[in-house]
């Protein structure tokens, strides 16, 4: 019977969102405030029957349902509590049921937190995520229905989730992404509403920059988790591989981000406010395109789902309608945006100008190198490629290494103008010194040098520097937006840093080793010890022993695993590692190469943790400016007159 | 003053355009250059032995790991097989490295490498998929052009 409710509450919520779709806008249209309101209620009940429908899969999952087909699908009866209830979010159906309530999960909270909107523009707003509601739920009951039934005859067991999915990572990884992906709808939702309105105002830019900084943050943590799950779990010591799935949540990032700076602008000084609107739909666009794309199994990739015709139709045609449908109101409103602000080359607009550049162009290469491989079989009558990662690491890095100058500079720029001494005055002795005390450091900690590593390092710490000169200025930091800033600021340095240091530094090696063979690598001996069986909740696992240590000093005893999980026979390699800040020794067991013998990856990777501590602290930072007082007051300014309490 | 102003938007706008425009040929240009440079295409096991991939250059072969083709070397870790379409042509691979934990004989692959001289193909990287049933699009299709006249030969997966 759970499964019925879930189902039939599914149902209800397409008609909701239907409703909530159509009600406001037929209120703003008939110009009636009781229908422009009931937005707030319909919101309110999408997101209760949504959550009713999740918790109903959720019980299922734990009850081992397995007449339930996406339950018999993925789960299983030896699987652990907790992989059972992430075991929902762990295939297509699941996924997208997840999808759909966080969609409604965020038109609710702007139904709650929407003081600030006058409410025509609530209504507006509410209707366009009612629509985008509608299209999830229906794409979910037309075509990937989670609750469809194995009756009469049902498995007596199911086939088990994914063993990769088995994992810490991958209970948060995509929650996260979908709650950063969902949550750009809402600036792209305002951004359609005040199109159809025609009035962009400062109001329209400091109202959507708290929503977009809180989507952006989201997004940060997803493809953070994403990253470190890749590294332990999937990679074999690599941490990004430019993988279609991966592209796929970092093209919203990237434009997600020029939006925040862009948006800042718009709010500021009035400009951009065209460009700025054309950020909000394409972000939107982006997250949706990568997610469905995916899905949609046209691109291929580790992580992409099952494939299925109705499904790939489905998708185009919802693409084509929003992503089609918010350009072409673009297209049409647009021209009636005016900004007459001015600036200099050396104000902070311009800063945000070539940061938008950069990132758009940024984008573009990995759009480019993610679909080329589609562009080419329909150009070439079915010839197949694949494009490498050589291609994005030869056009991204010069493209962000400029982005990074622009970076360290900007925070001191001034809106309007800057005059040129702050800029060079101030700037010369750090960009003598930092690459001098690099390349002494380097000499010393490593062997050899490389310039454009030293490069880069310098440009990292350069921004460090500042950001802490910056810091430590008396009342430099006024408000929480700016201390957000310098956080993800200093987040994205760190990475930079932990990026840099690892991909030149790292050393590995795949060998054969036999029990009591002892192999040194960057200082460190590890001695292989032996394998052992070992048995899990549902998998059997050959587990190695290696002790490592470093000029005879005991560093850790590191255990990988190579399990087989009982019900699919699938094979799954679990890596060890002695993690710390500044190093991280890895080691990750291959096949049984002879009679003792073992093929074993070693890796000693230094500043590997920087990568996603830089991530965590850029997200830290994009929530903390959500604390901004100004946001706040905002609400009871422009709450005021629609109580009728003239200013 | 209003005139100059309005000059001074002007030139602000006419070095924005110029700027967008340089930067945006700049970038194309460099883009497509590395593009064209890292790109591997994919060529069947019947390519290969017809002789129609390059020699010497990166390029993606892929098909089914032969039964007994496994041959692992006494030292290190280098080790050959044979990928096939499941009809006549077959093509050596060596490779040197760990392999990916779906990587079994009967199953589909995909190898990133280069073809030598004697057309003993030389891989990098092993690819294959984290799903038993999966099997590579680029395989799939090999495998049913070799197999035209009954493409559902596939299914049974049993050759000769």
């Amino acid at each position: 019977m759970i499964p019925e409710f879930g189902h039939f509450s599914l149902i209800l919520a397409l008609g909701l969102s239907v409703a909530l779709a159509i009600l406001p806008a037929l209120g703003v249209y008939r110009r009636d405030a009781l229908l422009m309101q009931t937005g707030s209620s319909i919101a309110t009940g999408l997101f209760v029957l949504l959550a009713f429908s999740f918790g109903c899969l959720v019980y299922s999952f734990t009850q081992d349902d397995f007449s339930v087909a996406y339950v018999a699908n993925n789960s299983n009866s030896a699987l652990p509590m907790h992989y059972k209830v992430s075991a929902v979010w762990g295939a297509h159906e699941g996924s997208f049921l997840l999808w759909t309530l966080i969609a409604s999960g965020w038109t609710l909270a702007v139904a709650i937190f929407s003081r600030g909107l006058t409410f025509d523009m609530k209504a507006r707003v509410l209707s366009v995520l009612g629509l985008l509601c509608a299209g999830f739920a229906s794409f979910l009951l037309f075509t990937s229905n989670p609750f469809d039934r194995n009756l009469p005859f049902y498995p007596a067991d199911g086939a088990d989730l994914n063993p990769l999915l088995q994992d810490f990572g991958l209970i948060v990884h995509p929650p996260m992404l979908y709650m950063g992906y969902v949550g750009f709808a809402v600036p792209f939702a305002l951004a359609i509403a005040t199109l159809t309105t025609g009035r962009l105002d400062a109001a329209w830019a400091r109202w959507s920059r708290p929503w977009t900084n809180a989507a952006w943050a989201f997004l940060t943590i997803g493809i953070t988790l994403g990253s470190w799950w890749a590294y332990y779990e999937l990679g074999w010591g690599g941490w990004w591989f430019w993988d279609a799935v991966e592209n796929a949540s970092f093209m919203p990032w990237l434009v997600g981000t020029a939006l925040i700076h862009s948006l800042a602008a718009s709010e500021k000084r009035g400009v951009f406010k065209s460009w700025t609107v054309l950020l909000a739909i394409s972000t939107f666009s982006l997250s949706l395109l990568g997610a469905f794309l995916v899905r949609s199994g046209v691109l291929t990739s580790v992580h992409a789902f099952a494939v299925d015709p109705t499904r790939g139709v489905f998708i185009l045609v919802f693409l084509i309608l929003v992503i089609g449908g918010s350009l072409a109101l673009y297209a049409w409103k647009a021209s009636g945006i005016r900004s007459d602000a001015q600036f200099e080359w050396t104000s902070r607009e311009a800063m945000v100008l070539i940061n938008n550049l950069l990132l758009v162009v940024a984008t573009a290469s990995v759009l480019l190198g993610t679909l080329y491989p589609l562009l080419y079989e329909v150009m070439t009558d079915g010839k197949k490629i694949s494009v490498g990662p050589p291609y994005f690491n030869r056009v991204f890095v010069p493209i962000v290494c400029l982005l990074f100058v622009a970076m360290a500079v900007s925070p001191f720029s001034r809106w309007r103008r800057t005059s040129g001494d702050i800029l060079i005055r101030q700037h010369w002795p750090f960009l003598l010194a930092t690459p001098i005390v690099i390349s002494l450091v380097t000499y010393v900690v490593a062997t050899g040098i490389n310039f454009i590593t030293i490069g880069v390092e310098t440009l990292a710490v350069w921004i460090l520097v500042l950001l802490a000169r910056h810091w430590w200025q008396a009342g430099s930091i006024s408000s929480a937006s700016q201390l957000g800033m310098m956080l993800a600021h200093t987040g994205i340095a760190v990475a930079i840093l932990g990026v840099v240091v690892t991909t030149t530094y790292s050393e590995g090696r795949d060998v054969r080793m036999n029990p009591g063979d002892s192999i040194d690598l960057a200082g460190y001996e590890f001695i292989f010890e032996g394998v052992q069986k070992v048995r899990g909740p549902n998998y059997l696992a050959d587990q190695a022993t290696f002790n490592v240590t470093r000029d005879g000093e005991f560093v850790a005893n590191l255990r990988p695993e190579k399990r087989v999980y009982s019900v699919g026979q699938n094979v799954m390699t679990e890596a060890d590692m002695d993690p710390g800040l500044l190093r991280d020794v890895y080691v990750a067991l291959g096949e049984n190469v002879g009679e003792n013998a073992w093929a074993v990856r070693i890796h000693v990777k230094p500043f590997v943790r920087w990568i996603w501590l830089g991530g965590l602290l850029v997200a830290v930072g994009g929530l903390v400016t959500l604390l901004d007082k100004r946001y706040r007051r905002i609400r009871e300014v422009a709450g005021r007159p629609l109580v009728g309490t003239a200013a | 003053m209003k005139f100059g102003r309005m000059k001074n938007h002007r030139r602000n706008r006419l070095l924005i355009i110029v700027f967008i425009v340089c930067a945006a040929a700049g970038a194309t240009t460099f883009t497509l250059f590395a593009l064209n440079e890292n790109i591997n295409l994919f060529y069947s096991p019947e390519q290969i032995v017809k002789g129609e991939a390059p020699v010497g250059k990166t390029i993606r072969a892929g098909g089914m790991v032969l039964d007994d083709s496994v041959i692992r070397y006494e030292e290190g870790l280098g080790m050959s097989f044979v990928i096939s379409d499941l009809k006549s042509a077959q093509v050596k691979v060596e490779f040197e490295g760990i392999l990916p934990d779906m990587f079994r004989e009967g199953q589909g692959v995909i190898a990133l490498g280069q073809l030598n001289d004697e057309g003993l193909f030389v891989a990098e990287e092993v690819l294959a998929k984290h799903d038993e049933n999966y099997m590579p699009p680029e395989v799939a299709d090999a495998l049913k052009a070799a197999n035209q006249p009954n493409a559902n030969m596939l299914d049974k997966a049993g050759y000769e």
